[in-house]
């Protein structure tokens, strides 16, 4: 970090870019110098127009104004393929490999070695993979097909892929989004050595922690405007966040204190194997239950169990004193049960569809009049839950598709709260969102709780647990292996639990 | 070893062993399904008009299309095969040949043009040019027929004379065979190809050139679709409108039956050409059996279905080997 604040020539300049899409602004002043030797974090809220930034980056998107030079000079890259031969490589979020190729062909599809008759040098290939991943310190069989593969560990091989290219400038669009904790810790060292390689790095995360432990310099976006860069040693969480919503926001999780009432759910013995196994807890109404753990823990697969989605071979889940049968997720639904999944755009929402047809999916049945739905009544019930979770959308006939993550968690949200439900679970319920957002997300799940809904909330990120939960259940490896209180709960010991089979007590 | 135990657990190997099977089986029962000359001829010439059509099929279902208007292709390819050589006289039969791979290709190129451009699925586009390549051929064929008497001798013995006791046919087939598997295992484009049908999204996010690929792929297909029409008529001698119909199903079912994944991204034309070996060698081996002709469909579906869900089968098992290969490292 020492070396990088240097003034030095910038690898890729952005000035005042502008582009919009239709009637819709997306960026008006994008700026940005990544200099070499240098990893640079972009924060800013959802719809800042980081995403739109790194498109243009990589060639996605042209921009329709401003200036964009790589090493001194201009650039208009009209394909990826363009940006990626200029030494441009992206890492997105969600990692963009063949499944049915092996890892080794991922690497280098399209720019294979190859040797006469324009035969691809496997061989070759080969070595050089191994070479990659024995530079990155990381085992991976290159001959092993990507499908199956740890989100992390795909991510290691578009870093791979962005080595072999000798890129010298790497974008990585918030990549820890689905690492755990060690799995960070690797891709930072991997970035670290990058860095010291003299390549311009830049980062996006919403994890500040993370900007702060790897960055050394940070730009902050707003509205699709350059707001500030300045150095990560001459700044602090506050004043980003500051910068970032433009306004203080008071506090990031305004936990309300509920009233905690009766028995909603209770698991007992709950067992899959290879899954989980023997789950023990209950929830109360008005009670908040964190299900706290390293990504890949069991979580999601407990939550999906109970819902119905997932079968369980042992053990019973009751709620309200009756019985949830297995795998019948309708039933669970009428029983009162609600699940928020954790990847809301492909298990919770119809991306092409308006956001009253999703408001309302969870409640078809009960709005039929003879078979038929009404637009009307789709919209009056659509309404009151839009206008209940301030649902930002120009209409109610918006595609659910275009609005950004935040707004699209609340129609999730606001579908099954239409069911009523007595318990909701909800897995991730902030992954991707802004600041702003999260904390409404935040204030709608404990006002919830205060209306006397039992709550299961699955998070990986910390201050979310710690600030929201009544009680955090700490999984690992498919069983609970600590059970914490509100007041005893502290980052150490949720984190001990997580990485622990065994937790002394 | 490697080597060995790969051959044990490629996909190809299981239909081979079908197909070796169902000829061992049925030359029990009848020893002139093989050990005849005619039986052996047979063998090999009935399935290499499919082979070709399937090679195709395969490349275009690997970048995660479909062209269901080979059949139609064909048909309207052998006929333009019998005009040639009535309307020119004395026409090189080596020219006919490059006519008609050239024309295929076109028709190829018209359906690749309306998937890659009009981003219309390929299933929808090519249904509609099955019917319209067919129609074409309907209106320029009428109740005419080509008879072998309008064909020349030395191109109507190429469709069932052999060398070295293999039918020219076959050799063709198996020549176009070698060169499709050797490009799509070693070529940068081949590779691309099975990159394009496994995630089409990443593909382009990857800067491939995903229009210019599909393209050629049904370019490929036409084509091989126009060298299986002359072939056709050599073959045969006899050319109706009809000529071809519903060997398209026949193509995609080989293609499928041979481990080739119908979502793209996995499967070779090797094992497509198994497959067509072995659909028409059942069709053949079952009357020597005894199984009554209408049962003789049922087979063929119950082959297709039973590929599928032995790919399903196996997809299943290899990502959860793949999973706990995870858990453990």
């Amino acid at each position: 970090m020492s070396n990088s604040t240097q003034p030095s020539a910038p690898t890729l300049e952005l000035s005042r870019i502008a582009k919009t899409f239709g009637s819709v602004v997306a960026l008006t002043n994008g700026t940005l110098a990544l200099h070499p030797g240098s990893i640079h974090a972009l924060v800013g809220e959802n719809g800042a127009g980081k995403s739109t930034l790194v498109k243009i980056i990589a060639g996605l998107y042209q921009r329709d104004g401003g200036d964009f030079t790589l090493e001194g000079t201009t650039v208009d890259f009209t394909s990826t393929a363009q940006s990626k031969s200029a030494g441009i490589a992206v890492i997105y979020q969600e990692p963009t490999l063949f499944p049915d190729l092996s890892v080794t062909e991922n690497i280098f599809m399209g720019r294979q070695p190859i040797k006469s008759l324009g035969r691809i040098d496997r061989k070759k290939m080969h070595t050089e993979a191994l070479g990659l991943f024995e530079r990155l310190g990381v085992r991976i069989d290159p001959d092993r097909p990507t499908q199956g593969l740890s989100i992390a560990d795909q991510q290691i091989i578009e870093i791979a892929k962005a080595i072999s290219l000798d890129a010298k400038v790497l974008v990585m669009d918030e990549p820890t989004a689905a690492l755990s904790g060690v799995e960070v810790e690797r891709l930072f060292a991997v970035a670290r050595s990058l860095r010291d390689e003299g390549r311009a790095l830049l980062f996006i995360s919403h994890r500040f922690e993370e900007v702060f432990d790897l960055c050394d310099t940070v730009t902050i976006m707003r509205d699709g405007a350059y707001i500030s860069t300045s150095p990560i040693a001459e700044t602090t969480v506050d004043e980003i966040v500051r910068q970032m919503v433009g306004r203080d926001v008071a506090s990031l999780f305004p936990k309300i204190d509920a009233p905690i009432g009766d028995e909603v759910l209770v698991v007992s013995g709950l067992t899959e194997p290879g899954e989980f196994h023997d789950i023990n807890f209950s929830v109360r109404a008005g009670e908040i239950v964190a299900l706290a753990g390293l990504v890949g823990a069991g979580r999601s697969e407990i939550a999906r169990a109970i819902f119905g989605v997932d079968p369980y071979k042992t053990g019973t889940v009751t709620i309200n004193g009756t019985r949830i049968p297995k795998r019948n997720p309708a039933a669970a639904m009428n029983l009162g049960l609600a699940l928020v999944p954790e990847d809301r755009r492909r298990q919770g929402l119809v991306l092409e569809s308006s956001v009253a047809k999703n408001a309302t999916l969870a409640i078809r049945s009960a709005l039929a009049k003879f078979g038929f739905i009404t637009s009307a009544v789709e919209n009056a019930s659509a309404r009151t839950w839009a206008n209940k979770l301030e649902v930002k959308a120009s209409a109610l006939d918006t595609e659910v598709g275009t609005l950004s993550g935040g707004n699209q968690q609340k129609v999730v949200l606001a579908k099954w709260l239409a069911t009523n439900p007595s318990l909701l679970i909800v897995d991730e319920p902030t992954r991707g969102i802004d600041v702003g957002t999260k904390a409404e997300v935040h204030r709608l799940l404990s006002e919830l709780a205060v209306e006397g809904l039992a709550i299961i909330m699955i998070s990986s990120e910390l201050p979310e647990v710690l600030g929201m939960a009544d009680r955090v259940l700490v999984v690992h490896e498919g069983r609970i292996t600590a059970e914490i209180d509100r007041a005893d709960a502290t980052a150490e010991s949720v984190m001990f639990a997580a990485t622990h089979a065994e937790v002394a007590s | 070893m490697k080597m060995l135990s790969k051959l044990i657990k490629a996909r190809e190997t299981g239909i081979m062993i079908a197909l070796v099977l169902v000829v061992v089986v049925a030359t029990a029962r009848n020893p002139t399904f093989l050990f005849s000359p005619d039986g052996f001829r047979d063998l090999l010439l009935t399935p290499s008009i499919l082979l070709l059509l399937a090679v195709g099929q395969a490349i275009v279902i690997i970048t995660r299309s479909v062209d269901l208007s080979v059949g139609s292709v064909l048909g309207l390819t052998a006929y333009l095969t019998g005009r040639l050589f009535i309307d020119l006289p004395g026409i090189p039969i080596i020219a006919v040949f490059v006519i008609g791979i050239v024309f295929g290709g076109l028709l190829g190129l018209i359906n690749g043009a309306l998937v890659a451009f009009a981003k219309v699925p390929a299933l929808v586009i090519t249904l509609g040019t099955l019917y319209a390549y067919r129609g074409i051929n309907v209106l320029w064929t009428g109740s005419d027929r080509i008879n072998g008497s309008d064909l020349p001798s030395a191109f109507l013995s190429l469709g069932t004379s052999s060398l070295f006791g293999i039918p020219w046919l076959t050799i063709i087939a198996l020549v176009v065979l070698v060169a499709a598997g050797w490009f799509l295992r070693t070529q940068r484009a081949g590779r691309e190809l099975y990159a394009i049908g496994s995630d089409p999204e990443a593909a382009n996010l990857y800067g491939l050139k995903v229009t210019q690929r599909v393209l050629v792929a049904f370019i490929f297909s036409g084509a091989l679709a126009g060298l299986a029409g002359v072939l056709y008529a050599a073959r045969y001698g006899t050319v109706s409108s009809q000529a071809g119909v519903n060997l398209e199903l026949q193509a995609v079912g080989a293609a499928v039956i041979g481990g080739v994944a119908i979502f793209g991204g996995s499967g070779t034309v090797w094992g497509a050409a198994i497959g067509a070996f072995l659909l028409l060698t059942i069709n053949r081996a079952l009357p020597i059996l005894g199984v009554q002709d209408f049962w003789q469909r049922a087979v063929v579906g119950v082959l297709i279905i039973g590929a599928i869900v032995l790919d399903r089968v196996l997809a299943v098992r290899q990502s959860r080997k793949l999973l706990e290969m995870r858990d453990e490292s």
